[in-house]
Order: C-alpha cells, then structure tokens, then sequence
C-alpha cells in the first residue's frame, strides 16, 4: 500500500499530453505526483501513435512531393527508393528520442511513475494494474488524462493484418499498392496523403457530403484541388458497410449516395472514422463524476468532475480533441488544485490540419460571429498576390481575418496553404490579445514572408493593401 | 473679450483622470491684472474624488476669469485668460503651452496637488475610495477614457453571451479573476473598446462589491465535508423568515460598506425621567422603556441629520432623504428576528411611543404583524441590551443607510467635576453603524455625540424642540 506523506499528493492517469505536463507542472507547485500509464514513456498516443510519428512521415511525403514538382523548376530527381524498414525505423527513432526525453524530464521533475492500468476505487484511491500485480495508491486529487481511442464501427471491425486504424498505418508495416480509407476526417487524410506520396493508389470514402466535415467549404476547396492529383479517387456520400478478407486483400462494399452497393477490393484498408474518448472502464462510476452521452467526462471550467477531488483533462473531457487544447487545460487544472481561480476560457484554440496545403484557424469564424450576434466582417488575402509562395511554387494558399465591425478587433483567422500551421500561431496571439486590424496592419513584416499575408489581410480591411486591389471601404 | 490670437493664453480644466467629468469650483485664488507663473495655484475645485489646487498651464497676466465659486465645470472648459506677453517666460513658448488643453501633469507621480481631505476645515472630504489592496506596478494610464456603446440588446441566449469573446488578453484575463472581477462587465477603455489592466482596478475600485465571480467560486471552499465522519448529525431546514434573513443580511453585508462606531451615554438622568413617568405609560398601556425614550430621541437626531435617514440610490448617484421618520424596530421572536416598524416617531410623544412599541412588539412575537407592519422604515435600532450584550456590530437594515444598536446599560464610577468624587452612573453601550459610501466617520461621530448629550440631559430635546 502506497500511502501519501505530509505532501498533497496528486495521481495523473494517463501520460500524453494532458497528462505529463499536468505531472510536471504539479511537481513544480510542489505536489507530490504519480504519473500512470500502460506505456514504458510518458507520451501517449501524440508521441507514440499520432502526432508525432505522423508528422514524421509527413515530413518525407512532402520531400517526395516536391522532389517530384522539382522538373517543373528545372531540376529532375530520379523516382524515389522507399526502403520502408529504414523509413519506419526513422520514424521510430524520432518517436523514441521524444519519449526518452520525457523519461528524463519525469525524472528531473521528481514524478514518479507507474507503469498500468489506472481503475479508481474510490473518491481517494485508485489501484494500479500491472501484469498481475495491484499496487493500490491513495490520492488527495486525481487528473484523469487517458485520452482517446480511434473507434471502429462494429460492421468494419475484421480480424484482419489488413484492416488498419491509425495506430496500425503508423506502424507502415509496408507500402500496399492500394488503400481505401474510410473517412475523410483529418486522421484519414493525414495518413491517406502519406501513403499516396509513397506509392500507394489511395482511395477515400467519405459518407457525409464533404470531407473535412466542419471546416470552411472554401479552404478545403483549395485542398480539395491538391488532393485530386494525389489521390485515385474521392467519393462522398459514400459509405461502406461490410469488409471481408479475400485472396490478396479485403472486400469493400462501397454504397454510394443513391444506395446502389458495388464490391472492391484493396490491399489495405484504413477506417479513420474518429476518436471515442477513454472514460469506460476506469472506475469512475465507484464516485460521483458524470459521463455523458458520448463518452466525455463532464467537468467545469477548471476541469474538476463532480466529485471534487477529480478532475479530467484532453480528449476524455471533450472537444476538439486537440494535443494542445489537453496540455492548456493541465495548467487549468493543476492551478485549480493548489487553489488558484484558474479557468479554461481561451478565446482561440488553433485546430491545423497537416495535409498539403496545411489547414488552420482559430477563433471565430463569419458564421461563428453571426450565431453570437456579433457584426464581423471578414477579410482574406489570397497567396496567388503573395512573393514567397510563388517564389516556392505554391500559392495555393490564403490567409483570411474575421474582425468585428466597431472595434476592430480580430476575431479569428483562417489560413490554407503550406505551412499554414505555423502562421496561424500570429492568429491566436492576435486573436488572445485583442489585436485589432490596425495592429496586425501597421505591425511590420519581413519580406517575403507567408505571414506578411496575415499583415496584408489586414490591410484588406482597410482597403489599401498593396498587393491586392479590393473595393471594401 | 480681451484676448487676442497673438498674446492671449486660456488656461483650461484638464482632463483629471480616473473618470472625472466634472468639478465644482469652491474659490478662485487669483484676480483680474495678476501676474501669475506657470503652475501657479489659481483656483480650487472639488471633484468626487477629492479637492484640488488646479496649477496653471499658462504663465502671464490674468486678464479674465472665466469661472465663478460654485460653477460645475468640465475637463476642456476655460477656467481663466492671461495676457503671455506679461509673463516673464519665453513669450511663443508660454504662447503654445497657455491654448495646448493638454493635461498639466501627465506624470501621474506628481498630479495637481491633491489637499489632503482631513485639512478641509469640516473634516468631511475624505478621499472616497483608497485603492484597492493590489500588487505594485500600478499601471495608470493617463489617456483619456472612451467610452464605448454598449452592444445593443440582442435575443441572445446567456450561454451564447457567455462564449461571446472577452475583449482582453488572458494576462488581463487572469488578473481579473485573481482579484474577483467579473470581466464581461467591464467596460474597456482602450482602442476599440479593449479591456487592459487598469480597467479591471478601476471597475474593482468603483465597484467594491462583485457578484460572485469565477475567481470567487473558485476560491470558495467545496461542497462540505460529510460531517457524519466526525459524529452524529442533525439536518434541520431553514425556516422561510430564517431563509429571508440569509439573503437580506448578505445583500446587506455584500452591498454596503459598515462601518461601526462604538459610543456611550449616560442614562443616569433618563432612568430617572423613566422612572418618574413610569405609570403615566402604564395607565396608557404601555411600557416606558429605555427603547421607547430612544426612539424618541432618536427621531429628533435624524430631523437634525438628514443624510442619516435617508436611502443610496448608487445607479443615479443620488440620496434620497426621507422627510418622515420611520422607525424599525428589530424584534427578537421564537421564529427569528423580525423588523416591524412604528411609523412618524417625530411626530409622536414617548408615551404614544411607548405604548405602540409595547404593541408591536407583542404581535411580533405572537406572529400577529402583516406585511404592511415591516414596510417603509427609514432607520432601524436594535436593542441586545436585555441580553447582556454590550457593544456590537449591527447589520444595516438595507435600503436604510444606518442602524442604532443598544447595548445593556451598567452602572459604573464615573468622575464627577461638580462633587470631586467619583459617582455612579448608568453608561448605555451605543453602537451605531452607517453606509461609508453616504456618510463618514465625522458625520458618525456627530450623530452620536448629538443623541448622547441628548440622553445625558434629557432637556435638552425639550428646548432643542
């Protein structure tokens, strides 16, 4: 029985990131802190299975990709030797070097940490399962961090090496010569993207009327136009109900909007229908913390459950599930805990999505602004117009403000293009601190930028930005 | 006008910050055809905040004076002209400097000197409100305050308002819900309505009392603790008249700023008159009571300080002065406390008084009061006294803007100039607690010395009336 000492003690279950920095920050506020989970690191499903390895591999797609739009600026490479073993060893070189990084952190910070599975007894104890072992540990608050899980639906669930969740094509056990991918969410595209630069005929299945559901129709139009090169096919209001192994692949049976069913087989099948949260099976029905319909811890606006010596952070306490939106929320939560009015109120959570061009935004958007009643306008400021994407032969991109009339202040901002997930970062501070059009207008920026588009949407505002003629005001 | 474009300097009220709109002038300390310097003290002026010298901006010969003792004035308004030429300065310097509205000293180290208020001859102009208990880096800002519209009216539900974006940046943010600051509203002061640092101390400053704010709430402790972990409990639900004193007394204490003032009287005198006029009350069928004789007396103090009877009305800035007398009378009953009140006391003998109050009282405790008996006090006395209780800190009454509690009177040697000796005299404990936003401690003070000279010579509300 491991018993807390004089010191607050503080047990995190679940180690990504929510969960790790939760720990780190606790131990500096000079908490006592366990830090659980099933992996050997502190990293979770970013470092092991998402982000990070993703980002990895997206990386090399865009090598590829450009190795390739290479002849069009005069230079010819030859088509690329993928050697998938030294690729996913790469891969997970990177993935180790993160998490062997954080063990280290961990230990500088004095977290001590308990490989298992979490199951709560009560409102102060929880065991920890290893093995057969159970190690039960008292705690004065728990920060529930276990993150989310991709979720198959039952008629796609097959006993199949060929028949992948995200985890799995993470893996890039090999390069199959095709690829349906069931959904055209964010995860679908990443990885669809990547398995298409390497080699792969990669085909998406989307069964609501647009990919990207929920993103502004007019950005991903401009992916949308990226994609069609890349990709075998994109078929929407599609869906498929039933996979079987066959002889050197899976069945599909594709159903498309008129309900009509057609049979096809691929080498691999990857179904990226999204994320469910991991709140079942923890114990959390032995207290008072609610769980509500879809599968999310309800908390307040510091993250504490209604039990009040829990709380929950990350995906497992709701939307958007975001790596970021989970390590904002640790401070919230640990600040909560050693007592400060602490509250999870940002004005601006960037949400990117790492296809190619990159979609992000932040804030509000038009229609946004129109459901809370407040007059917006928005402003954008196309990259044809800007010097350094043509100048990198891409400018399929555009940068676009949304500011509220009145006061001018910027509400939130949409980019596509390459590299829009590092330019959206000037949006959110905007957005945070109130900047208003003049300030993102009159502050410099260096040329040629992609962020001197964020300086000239702002200038679309007022109508005199120089490199692009508009009629507003 | 004598003044002309070439030679002639305006002085004009500046911009005074911290919100000011206006200014009473009390006196003008300089005259037609004087020499004055730059910074000179030139007239005197009150603003809510405090009095003021206003130092000059121009430098010259006075050769008009634009404002009298008693005018209201506003920042930006011409307080006096000066022939520059006159002046010994630098004639185009002084020239530019004398017609520029510009703040005199935008260093707010050094503002127009601001006379301390316990030099004003009545001891009544304090500053109102000392700053707030914050860190250091008081972070002012000279600029003038815009004000913006507020958003217009909208169909929206509260949660919609409620993820409406906070103009501020999350430091500000952070800040406000440290010191308990509900920052939607908070009104911005910077371009285009931004909500900064300062703004959040000033809504703290000027609203001293916040509703519970998330910062609150989440400082408050948790639900309680399950106390039968210590011991056997016993849940009992409040009373509805127990649950109507719960949120009287905290709008009261939340709203109102107490203060209380401890102060004695010596009944000696009074017991006497008590005493004497004992069975005149009784055959009018009531109780002649120190209570009874201090309602009394107490009504004739509030028809000599009005500003004590009277209510707060804060959002348009105005007191509102009752010109009758109402007296509530805090009553101790099997059910809790209860306020009846006795109506036109001024206007009443201490036997109607008494025999009303006995009245009153009775039906209080046997439940026997309507709604129309608690309605319309104006100012409340609360006696413990028959309890023992010496000084306390009574609640106010709210919308009255004091209360007089009584406490047990004791007999105690007092020294006596007239018989050089030590004399035994009944001292009454007097605690009486006023709304510092209408009255001050001064305004306190006399208040009570008026009702314990009173009751140290009961003639006196004789001849006084």
């Amino acid at each position: 029985m491991v018993s807390g000492g004089d010191k607050f003690r503080l047990v995190v279950l679940g180690a990504g990131p929510g969960g790790y920095p939760a720990a780190f920050h606790a131990a500096e506020r000079g908490l006592e802190v366990t830090l659980v989970d099933t992996r050997a690191q502190p990293g979770g499903v970013c470092l092991y299975e998402g982000c990070i390895p993703s980002k990895a591999f997206l990386h090399v797609a865009k090598l590829i990709r450009e190795a390739r739009h290479a002849s069009d600026w005069g230079v010819t490479f030859g088509d690329p030797t993928i050697d998938v073993d030294a690729l996913r060893d790469w891969k997970d070189g990177v993935v180790r070097k993160m998490t062997n990084g954080l063990g280290l952190l961990r230990r500088q910070h004095s977290v001590q940490y308990q490989q298992g599975y979490g199951r709560i007894r009560d409102a102060g104890q929880l065991n920890i399962e290893s093995n057969a072992e159970v190690l039960p540990i008292d705690f004065d608050a728990l920060i529930v961090a276990t993150g989310s899980t991709p979720s198959v639906p039952r008629s796609l669930q097959l006993e199949s090496d060929r028949v992948m969740d995200s985890t799995d094509a993470l893996e890039l056990k090999d390069i199959p010569r095709s690829l349906l991918v069931v959904g055209g969410g964010y995860i679908g595209l990443e990885l669809g993207t990547v398995y298409a630069e390497l080699g792969t005929e990669v085909t998406v299945v989307e069964a609501l009327p647009e990919i990207l559901s929920g993103v502004e129709r007019d950005l991903v139009r401009i992916l949308e136009r990226s994609l069609r090169s890349r990709l075998k096919a994109t078929h929407v209001n599609t869906s498929v109900s039933s996979l079987e192994e066959v002889e050197g692949g899976i069945a599909a049976v594709i159903v498309d909007q008129d309900g009509a069913e057609r049979t096809e087989v691929y080498e691999r099948v990857l179904v990226a229908t999204g994320r469910r949260p991991n709140s079942a099976g923890l114990g959390l029905e032995r207290t008072q913390a609610q769980i509500d319909d879809r599968g999310f811890i309800v908390t307040d606006q510091q993250r504490r459950t209604a039990e009040p010596s829990i709380f929950a952070i990350g995906d497992v306490a709701g939307e958007p599930m975001l790596a970021h939106k989970a390590t904002a929320e640790a401070s919230v939560a640990v600040e909560a805990i050693v007592g400060e009015p602490s509250a999870f109120r940002p004005l601006a959570v960037p949400a990117v999505i790492f296809t190619d061009p990159e979609i992000a935004w932040c804030g509000l958007t038009q229609s946004d602004a129109s459901a809370l009643d407040i007059e917006a306008t928005t402003v954008s400021f196309p990259w044809a117009a800007l010097g350094r994407a043509t100048a990198s032969g891409r400018n399929d991109g555009l940068t676009r403000l949304v500011i509220e009339e009145g006061s001018d202040r910027v509400l939130g901002m949409q980019v596509v293009g390459p590299g829009a997930g590092e330019l959206i970062g000037e949006g959110v501070l905007a957005v945070e601190l109130g900047a208003r059009a003049s300030d993102l207008a009159e502050s410099i920026h260096a040329h040629p930028t992609l962020n001197e588009s964020i300086m000239e949407a702002a200038q679309v505002f007022f109508g005199h930005s120089p490199h692009y003629l508009t009629r507003r005001r | 006008m004598t003044t002309t474009a070439s030679n002639a300097g305006l002085a004009l009220l500046p911009d005074l910050g911290e919100d000011i709109e206006e200014a009473d002038v009390i006196q003008i300390y300089v005259g037609v055809g004087e020499l004055i310097a730059l910074e000179q003290a030139i007239i005197e002026i009150e603003t809510e905040k405090a009095t003021i010298d206003l130092p000059s901006s121009v430098a010259g010969n006075v050769t008009e004076i634009h404002v009298r003792a008693g005018d209201t004035i506003r920042p930006g308004d011409p307080v006096l002209s000066v022939d520059v030429d006159a002046g010994s300065g630098s004639n185009s310097a002084s020239n530019s400097a004398a017609v520029a509205p510009a703040t005199p000293t935008p260093n707010r180290a050094a503002p127009p000197q601001l006379t301390p208020a316990a030099e004003a001859d009545s001891g009544q102009m304090m500053p109102l409100s000392p700053d707030p208990p914050l860190p250091s880096a008081e972070e002012d800002h000279p600029a003038p305050i815009l004000h913006v519209p507020a958003a217009a009216p909208s169909p929206l539900l509260e949660s919609d308002l409620e993820s409406r974006p906070v103009f501020a940046s999350p430091s500000v943010r952070r800040f406000a819900r440290e010191i308990g600051v509900e920052i939607r509203s908070v009104r911005g002061s910077g371009p285009g309505g931004r909500i900064d640092q300062g703004d959040i101390k000033r809504h703290s400053r000027e609203t001293p009392i916040q509703a519970p704010s998330l910062g609150h709430t989440a400082l408050l402790p948790g639900p309680l603790p399950d106390f039968s972990e210590f011991g056997a409990v016993e849940r009992v639900p409040m009373s509805r008249l127990r649950r109507t004193i719960k949120r009287n007394m905290a709008v009261s204490w939340h709203e109102v700023p107490h203060v209380t003032l401890f102060h004695t009287a010596d009944v000696t005198e009074l017991e006497q008159v008590r005493r004497d006029y004992r069975g005149r009350a009784e055959q009018a069928g009531g109780r002649l009571t120190i209570t009874a004789i201090l309602l009394k007396i107490t009504a004739a103090a509030l028809k000599a300080h009005p500003h004590v009877n009277s209510s707060l009305d804060a959002e348009n800035n105005e007191l509102v002065l009752k010109r009758y007398v109402n007296l509530g009378v805090a009553v101790d009953t099997p059910r809790g406390l209860v306020v009846p009140v006795i109506r036109d006391v001024d206007e009443k003998n201490i036997i109607q008084i008494s025999v009303e109050l006995t009245d009153i009282s009775e039906r209080a405790r046997s439940g026997d009061l309507g709604l129309q008996d608690f309605r319309g006090s104006s100012f409340t006395v609360t006696n413990l006294g028959g309890m023992g209780t010496g000084h306390f800190t009574p609640i106010i009454h709210h919308p009255n803007t004091a209360i007089l509690g009584l406490g047990r009177a004791e007999r105690r040697p007092i020294w006596s100039d007239a018989l050089d000796n030590w004399e035994p005299r009944s001292i009454l404990p007097l605690s009486f607690t006023f709304d510092h936003r209408v009255m001050d401690g001064a305004d306190g003070a006399r208040f009570m010395t008026w009702i314990a000279d009173v009751i140290r010579q009961p003639l006196v509300l004789a001849l006084g009336s």
